[in-house]
């Protein structure tokens, strides 16, 4: 097992730049998760840690060793892939003692690597059939025990979950945290889905068009988003967000809404008298005011009910902006109708019309 | 029983396949069977032949210049189809790199194929012509050799300069199939076995051979099919000559039947090619093509 350590690191592909710069510390034995929407760097970041991308600028080093400009079969790393790439013409088994035919370990050895991973992975029953005879889950976890024979220093998985279907997915994230936790082998491990990120991930590392926007522990990036940019991406639904007015006065900190609608904001919150700011509010953040009470709250016309049982979304709008919100309780607006919805000024954010930054202390 | 008939996929396609079938075995069927008649018959130009059984094939069994035109087709094929094999190979991965005017190479190795056999085969005529060859004048201007290389006048020379010829013709579609078939490669499992430490040499034992191996099992059953009988390069370079040396199986058989004018000989040689060819068919349809992995899921 080895840290890993991203200083500085650049890409460009011909004359576009791809990653500007990106720093990261991934410590021995965690957990780590990349995440970001699509096209943003991500597999091409870890493509570069593998050693199948070369490095424009910046350094790459695992435990303490500089991996620049070492092919990737000497940097002691496994990859699973989005599509498993797995060899079609070799057996489960094959596929797995690949790696370790080619560093010429002897057959006893690589029997009881590839029996002990199977068992790990439970995949004793398939080890003699083609790819091809395979389900989806079962190729996915083939793909991983052909990473976990070879115990690497780090794992690296770019997206490997996509190709499968939701329940599944929910059930192989489990099985990847828990073969962690069992082998603490370093992991890095790619994706677009921020549920996956949050429910996986020792620490979180949000890129965007080849930068990161903030790196930290599911519940830091949930609880305190850098930005906007973090605010809107993690979490689901996603949190909303209201333009307004910040209004300072002696008794505390208050939003203004186009509509004259007052909010109570964070007090902690810097930002000038006047200046114009977004709002952020999660979903679950928001109770809804008691009819005829005396008020408050933002008025919000119901566009659509999705009762799920568990809790009950409801999608509004005011003023013309999205307004979503969530209820443990069970609900029955008309859609149409106006409710009223009450922020929680504690866990509520103010962030920068410029620049899109959280208005923190 | 007449709905049943109409929702039946099964009767659906049968009458769409009708036509094509009635036709493939008229026209596959009725030469085929005229030639194994004719190799039956003591036909002659001009004269219908009568049964004779056996004969025919007797006779080439025990014919001095039959068994050299076997021995001709079984050496140039062999050693055609192996040359084919490897430099089509050879070319065909190095296209498949990232190269520059990858797209002008690739238009070019078609070339060969493109020209009319006929026309090819009179451009080697004159490579190898005794007096005018390019590649005496060549060799003899660069000092390698002082005297004009008689291509054709031997035999040794003049199989070896045939199965040139072959080869310079049929490389481009073993290359460009096999082209075709490394480019279905999927990148990924290169970069897999880059992680799991193979070498390039490793990559292309484990990785790119075995995928392509139905690729190579149809293209060169196909070539060799092409090759065995090959006729018209050796009909326009040597006639078969010097001294039957390089007479095939179709160019003897077409000199027996048409300038002999002994056609049931003639269609008997010809016949006697089918065996071998089926031997091919059958080789690279079941040793080579289906492989267990490349079929369907579902267990075993
Ligand atoms: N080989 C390549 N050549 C040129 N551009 C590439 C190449 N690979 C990726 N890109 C570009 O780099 C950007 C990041 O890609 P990628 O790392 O795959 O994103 P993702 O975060 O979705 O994994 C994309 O805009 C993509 O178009
Ligand atoms: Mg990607």
């Amino acid at each position: 097992m080895a840290s890993v350590t991203i200083q500085g690191v650049k890409k460009k592909f011909g004359a576009t730049d791809i990653l500007h710069g990106v720093d990261i510390d991934i410590a021995d034995g965690t957990f780590t998760v990349l995440v970001g929407p699509s096209g943003c760097g991500k597999s091409t970041l870890l493509r570069m840690i593998a050693g199948l991308e070369e490095i424009t600028g910046g350094e790459i080093r695992i435990g303490d060793k500089r991996v620049n400009d070492l092919p990737p079969k000497e940097r002691d790393i496994a990859m699973v892939f989005q599509n498993y790439a797995l060899y079609p013409h070799m057996t489960v088994r094959d596929n797995m003692a690949f790696a370790l035919m080619l560093a010429k370990q002897d057959k006893a050895t690589i029997d009881a690597k590839v029996a002990r991973a199977a068992e790990i992975l439970a995949l004793g029953a398939l080890l003699d059939r083609y790819p091809r005879q395979l389900s989806g889950g079962q190729r996915q976890r083939v793909a991983m025990g052909r990473a976990i024979v070879r115990d690497p220093q780090v794992f690296l998985f770019d997206e490997p979950l996509s190709n499968l279907d939701a329940k599944l997915r929910v059930a192989m994230r489990s099985e990847i945290k828990e073969l962690h936790q069992r082998l603490k082998t370093t992991s890095i491990y790619v994706t677009h889905d921020q549920i996956e990120a949050m429910t996986m991930g020792d620490k979180i590392v949000v890129m965007r068009d080849g930068r990161i926007e903030q790196t930290g522990s599911p519940l830091e990036l949930y609880d305190h988003p850098a930005n906007q940019f973090v605010a809107g991406f993690i979490g689901s639904p996603s949190m909303n967000f209201l333009p307004g007015i910040l209004r300072r006065s002696a008794d505390g900190l208050r939003v203004e809404l186009a509509d004259g609608t007052q909010l109570d904001a964070p007090p902690q919150s810097s930002g000038v008298d006047g200046q114009p700011v977004i709002f952020g509010t999660r979903p679950e953040h928001l109770t809804l005011v008691p009819e005829g009470a005396a008020h408050g709250g933002i008025p919000s016309r119901v566009v659509v009910m999705e009762p799920s049982g568990m809790d009950t979304f409801v999608a509004c709008r005011h003023e013309g902006v999205e307004l979503s919100a969530v209820f443990r309780e069970r609900h029955d607006f008309a859609p149409g109708s106006t409710i009223h919805l009450q922020p929680d000024m504690k866990t509520a954010h103010l962030f920068s019309v410029d620049t899109g930054q959280r208005l923190a202390a | 029983m007449f709905d049943r008939f109409q929702n039946s996929r099964n009767a659906l396609g049968l009458i769409f396949m009708l036509p094509a079938a009635l036709l493939l075995l008229l026209f596959l069927t009725y030469p085929l069977g005229l030639g194994v008649w004719l190799g039956f018959t003591d036909a002659k130009v001009g004269r219908p032949g009568e049964w004779i059984g056996f004969e025919n094939y007797v006779f080439i069994a025990t014919d001095s210049v039959t068994q050299l035109a076997l021995f001709n087709t079984l050496f140039y094929t062999t050693i055609a189809s192996v040359l084919k094999f490897f430099l089509g190979l050879w070319l065909a991965l190095l296209l498949n790199r990232n190269l520059r005017f990858k797209s002008f190479f690739r238009a070019v190795i078609l070339l060969p194929y493109i020209v009319p056999t006929a026309l090819s085969a009179i451009a080697f005529w004159w490579l190898f012509d005794a007096q005018f060859s390019i590649i005496s004048w060549v060799l003899v201007k660069l000092g390698i050799i002082d005297t004009y290389i008689d291509f054709l006048g031997s035999p040794w020379n003049a199989r070896f300069s045939v199965i040139a010829a072959n080869v310079w013709r049929g490389v481009p579609f073993v290359a460009i199939t096999l082209l075709a078939g490394l480019q279905t490669i999927s990148p990924s499992y290169y970069e897999a076995s880059a992680i799991d430490g193979a070498t390039p040499w490793q990559q292309f034992r484990y990785v790119t051979l075995p995928l392509l191996t139905p690729i190579i099992a149809v293209v060169m059953t196909f070539s060799v099919l092409f090759t065995f009988t090959d006729f018209q390069l050796i009909y326009v370079i040597t006639r078969g000559g010097p001294l039957n040396a390089t007479h095939l199986m179709a160019t003897l058989s077409f000199q027996r039947a048409i300038s002999g004018g002994a056609l049931g000989e003639g269609a008997a040689i010809s016949i006697a090619m089918v065996p071998f060819l089926l031997a091919a068919i059958m080789f690279s349809y079941f040793g080579l093509q289906r492989r267990v992995w490349q079929q369907g899921g579902g267990d075993k």
